[in-house]
């Protein structure tokens, strides 16, 4: 059974396990530097589709068909899929995985879905509501653009604090199991808002958002930054990543040490120009469902805070003038059960 | 994290790199003038052909938007305009690429709800007011002759 300790952490104390995942990427963050960990690379972005919205369904039902495929587990196995993504009304998740036949829940939680799905995921393993769950996520930077900005072609600017929509989707099954990565505990997240209103600033509109986040969880489970390997965050790229430290430091919090963040660790964010890092939900979740999980389930890894960012605007909200508000969700995952 | 937006916004901003103005501008005027500089090229030549002053401008026009469309359709366009800024931005070609740009994007949607509605997203609002001012300076200069 979970049980609830403080203002919004849950401990699990079953200690499910990650049993299965995958991660599919597009060209670009296969030329990055996690390239060998990723389970496919698509140096055809299209994946062959007429859409881009197609695309990049078809890339989040190939995530989710290689991490049942790695597991050896059957559609039926599956209880329950957790899933969403950036585009109107989720279509990637829809579309993508309309023929699958499990039992599905849509999640919006932008770019912090992956850590979202995880914990729903866990959770319904943990309390014996379900014996396999599975979260998944995708983004795609063409299907992003021509929804939130402007269209591929055209020859506009990107500002330096823009982030760079990964091409990317994670998927992972959840079960119960003697074997590494395991979830310890999970933490929602509240929507924060400071007033950022610049939709090509995403990090600083999510910085606070995480530091509330981990604020919490620390205070909520007694531990301290010295306690874990790694704190990783979603999405907060270079500018975010930067004020998640000072934010968290006016607190008395000092991570800087042991963070990282997945937009930092998915490009070479000098070399490939992507200005301040990667983002979108298949950033977070193609680096957890390659890269870190695997050093998880190795043990180079053993103490993991994995706190995927969202913010949660429309074009619609934008373009009315309204600031960002934004949630981060966190996971604890760990390489040993206690 | 006790924090008002105003004080998260300085630490915002102190954050966030500018743009590098002193490289940016200088090549935005660099390449903006190359196309110019083309441009003059091409009316001398179309002049040399034959034609009158007035002809040979807008023969130029045309041909600038052309070639800004064919570059966006190759695909070359917008990684020109990544290392040129404004230089390909202000001059007709931009134009151009404004209006190219969303009929390649949103086909996929049809041609009437796709391409048909989304062909001035970018441009559009240009047109709107350029023809809005326009009709000001008209009144304006209207009436100065009036007097």
């Amino acid at each position: 059974m979970s049980q609830k300790i403080g203002r919004s952490t849950l401990v699990l104390d079953t200690f499910p396990s990650i049993m299965s995942y995958a991660s599919v990427v597009g060209k670009k963050e296969g030329e990055g530097p996690l390239a060998r960990y990723f389970d496919a690379i698509f140096d055809d972005t299209t994946l062959g589709e007429k859409t881009w919205e197609k695309s990049e369904s078809r890339m989040q039902k190939e995530a989710v068909s290689r991490a049942l495929e790695k597991g050896g587990y059957a559609t039926m196995q599956i209880d329950y899929i957790f899933a969403g993504d950036l585009l109107n009304q989720c279509i990637s998740s829809h579309y993508g995985l309309r023929d699958l036949n499990i039992p599905f829940y849509g999640l919006y939680g932008a770019c912090s879905t992956m850590a979202e799905g995880l914990s729903l995921a866990s959770v319904f393993v943990d309390n014996n509501l379900a014996g396999f769950t599975m979260a998944a996520t995708s983004s795609h930077f063409c299907s992003a653009e021509r929804q939130f900005r402007l269209p591929l072609e055209y020859g506009g600017q990107r500002t330096p604090t823009s982030q760079w929509t990964a091409t990317a989707a994670g998927s992972l099954v959840v079960g119960k199991s003697a074997r590494p990565p395991f979830v310890k505990a999970v933490c929602g997240g509240t929507i924060t808002d400071l007033g950022i209103k610049d939709i090509n600033n995403m990090g600083a509109a999510m910085a606070p958002a995480a530091a509330q986040t981990i604020k919490t969880y620390l205070e909520d489970s007694h531990t301290g930054p010295q306690d874990y390997d790694l704190i990783v965050t979603g999405d907060l790229g270079l500018v975010g990543s930067e004020l998640l430290i000072d934010l968290l430091k006016r607190d008395g919090i000092d991570i800087s040490g042991v963070h990282n963040d997945c937009g930092k660790m998915l490009y070479d964010v000098e070399a490939q120009d992507v200005h301040a890092g990667g983002s979108g939900a298949g950033c977070s979740a193609s680096v957890l469902c390659s890269y870190l999980l695997k050093k998880i389930e190795d043990g180079a890894l053993k103490n993991v805070l994995f706190i995927a960012t969202g913010a949660l605007m429309s074009t619609t909200s934008f373009q009315q003038g309204e600031s960002i508000p934004s949630i981060a969700h966190l996971v604890h995952l760990t390489y040993n059960r206690e | 994290m006790k924090l008002t937006p105003a004080e998260y916004s300085e630490m915002a901003k102190k954050a966030s790199p500018g743009t590098k103005s002193y490289k940016t501008i200088p090549i935005a005027f660099l390449i903006g003038g190359l196309i110019c500089m083309a441009g003059e090229g091409l009316i001398n030549l179309y002049q040399y052909l034959g034609m009158d002053q007035e002809t040979a401008g807008a023969v130029t026009s045309v041909t600038l938007i052309f070639l800004a469309a064919l570059l966006t359709g190759l695909d070359l366009y917008n990684s020109i305009a990544r290392f040129a800024g404004a230089g390909t931005l202000v001059p007709i070609t931009g134009f151009s690429n404004g209006v190219v740009s969303p009929a390649l994007e949103f086909k996929s949607e049809g041609l009437v709800l796709g391409l048909g509605a989304k062909l001035f997203v970018i441009a559009g609002p240009v047109i709107v007011y350029g023809i809005s001012a326009s009709i000001v300076y008209g009144l304006i200069l209207y009436l100065f002759k009036l007097y």
